[in-house]
């Protein structure tokens, strides 16, 4: 029998570890990005062609961590669940943190459209017959609000949540909890709307003669797969620094790895679901976009996918063993961040320079991606911590927080 | 009913989790390997205090699993590449993608017919019958009392020894087989 810890002797604050932790997401996020500015500027001169699709690629990476988070969040309420109570509010913060910082970093992406689609080109419209019935859906206009009202309505939901969730901590109205749960159940299916859209909009209309009607779940799989992994690593941070130590236990590192391993084979089912009718198909506007992901450079992407997006985690987290090791988990957290931005490359890169900018065509890697991700990724840090700096660590009166600290595996 | 009868066992029976637990602890520090506690409901932290080791399920599960998995694959091949050659949408006779499909489902045969018969054989149901169910008390243990059972033919049972270990939690009664 597990005894009940009082979280009120905890440590349950950032205080000036996310002081500190913003001023270094700023600071590297300020530089990263001057650094790829730079970069695109004095080194490549291809007028911030690279930079542009750099930005889409780590827009959508930050992105769908926030998304994942507000996935997880609307889940936890909608199944009232007990067991995540202590680890819920570090996806609230992620959600809040990323989600709002979207709406400030989808700006720049509505200025970089005509660099980015080949759909806004008014050539390419006039001339193109496969576009021809999409121009009213794909137009600047029209998808520059449905990108400003997507990141609206996720801020919207996930400040609801993180706010909602902080003001129990003063009152701890349990009538908060119920109104949670009752508003979290219609968020599922706007999340699942959004989510699916922004996800044509953002990255399916980069080769706008393609589609796919599963590639929306196939981004939501990252999204929840990256996500996982992220409070793994964070659950893991906020121990190692003496935060919140007793209330997270081995048991609920257990539960963060089966949800982790779940969506490992989720994403592989989803990706071979793609692949597989596709390839029996064998449509010709649908297999272009396959047979460019296997062909050099790129087969070897997709190889690298395959193995260590699907094969090396399925092996690695299957037992119990890694589970229920905080730092092994933590370390597959990492691993696993790094395989879902490479999936974002595979989606985003190998449309680059393929339409209308054939003298700015390839590499198909550039350091200013790298770079893009040091700095929205320093931001998004910076942000995060912000609103986790802001509250308690933990839903300290959230009514099922006892059922969380005595929460077992069979 | 004449013959003879022959002792099953000893039981004590007890009304709280934390009698359990303590009690549990010390029968496991005797060293008795053929013995059980009967609880209405899980009792978390029950496996430690008995010291139960963890199944050897998830292994063989594992191996059943990658059986299934090099099967399927061995039998398409074997239909569709060798013994009954047939050209379908044009693709090869032996190509992974169509494979996979099957390649998952006979991993997922394998594997959880592999769980479902390996649990049974390993804690060894389905039984008719247990000489525990000819006591009349024991049904308690469905309902809010709590059994340690020990077990006659455990390589280190003596009746004396047993019955003064379970007599310090409660009054020791027999089970006939």
């Amino acid at each position: 029998m597990r005894q009940m810890i009082d979280v009120f002797s905890e440590n349950v604050r950032l205080d000036e570890l996310g002081s500190r932790l913003i001023v270094r997401g700023l600071v590297l996020g300020v530089l990263g990005t001057g650094a790829a500015l730079a970069f695109s500027m004095l080194v490549r001169q291809d007028q911030f062609e690279r930079f542009a699709w750099a930005y889409l690629l780590n827009f959508a990476f930050v992105v769908s961590l926030g998304l994942g988070a507000l996935f997880w969040t609307l889940v936890q309420h909608v199944t009232r669940a007990g067991w995540s109570v202590v680890v819920r509010r570090l996806l609230e913060g992620v959600a809040a943190g990323t989600l709002t910082l979207a709406v400030v970093l989808v700006l720049p992406l509505l200025a970089m459209i005509p660099r980015l689609y080949f759909w806004a080109d008014p050539e390419t419209r006039a001339a193109d017959p496969l576009l021809a019935h999409k121009l009213d859906w794909l137009s600047y206009g029209a998808v520059s609000a449905r990108l400003v009202a997507y990141v609206l309505i996720w801020a919207a939901m996930a400040l609801w949540l993180h706010r909602t969730s902080v003001a129990q901590d003063e009152s701890g109205d349990p009538q908060l909890t119920l109104r949670l749960e009752r508003h979290s159940a219609w968020m599922l299916f706007v999340f699942a709307l959004t989510v699916t859209f922004a996800s044509f909009d953002l990255l399916m209309s980069l080769d706008a003669h393609w589609f796919s009607t599963i590639f929306g779940v196939y981004y939501f799989s990252g999204c929840a797969l990256g996500s996982m992994a992220l409070l793994a690593v964070l659950a893991f941070w906020v121990q190692r620094r003496g935060r919140i130590s007793h209330a997270i236990t081995v048991e609920h590192y257990h539960d963060i790895g089966k949800l982790t391993f779940g969506f490992v084979v989720f994403w592989a089912y989803i990706a071979f679901s793609q692949y597989m009718l596709i390839w029996y198909a064998n449509l010709p506007e649908e297999t272009a976009w396959m047979i460019r992901r296997q062909q050099a450079p790129w087969v070897w992407v997709s190889l690298v996918l395959i193995f260590g997006h699907f094969f090396v985690p399925f092996l690695g987290l299957l037992s119990r063993v890694p589970k229920r090791q905080p730092a092994v988990l933590a370390a597959f957290g990492v691993y696993l961040l790094a395989m879902h931005w490479i999936d974002l490359f595979w989606l985003v890169m190998p449309e680059f320079g393929r339409h209308g900018h054939g003298a700015h065509a390839g590499p198909w890697f550039s350091v200013i991606d790298l770079l893009l991700l040091i700095g929205l990724g320093g931001f998004a840090v910076a942000a995060v911590a912000h609103r986790l700096r802001g509250a308690a660590l933990v839903p300290l009166r959230d009514p099922r927080l006892p059922e969380s600290l005595t929460f077992e595996n069979a | 009913m004449g013959g003879q009868r022959r002792l099953w066992g000893l039981y004590v029976r007890l009304d709280e989790v934390p009698e359990l637990i303590d009690a549990a602890e010390v029968v496991r520090d005797a060293g008795y390997t053929r013995w059980d506690c009967h609880t209405p409901f899980p009792v978390h932290g029950l496996n430690e205090a008995m010291g139960l080791r963890l199944t050897r399920l998830p292994l063989v599960v594992f191996a059943a699993g990658a059986v299934g998995a090099i099967a399927g694959l061995a039998m398409q091949w074997w239909m569709n590449a060798v013994d009954y050659p047939l050209i379908i949408s044009g693709k090869p006779f032996f190509s992974l993608p169509a494979n996979i499909p099957i390649v998952f489902e006979m991993t997922i045969l394998f594997a959880a017919i592999t769980a479902f018969v390996g649990m049974l054989a390993f804690n060894g149901l389905p039984r008719h019958h247990h000489p525990l169910f000819a006591v009349d008390e024991f049904r308690a243990a469905t309902d809010d009392k709590f059994f340690i059972v020990i077990e006659a033919d455990d390589p280190r049972f003596d009746e004396n020894a047993a019955r003064q270990l379970l007599g310090r939690f409660g009054e020791v009664r027999e089970v006939w087989e």
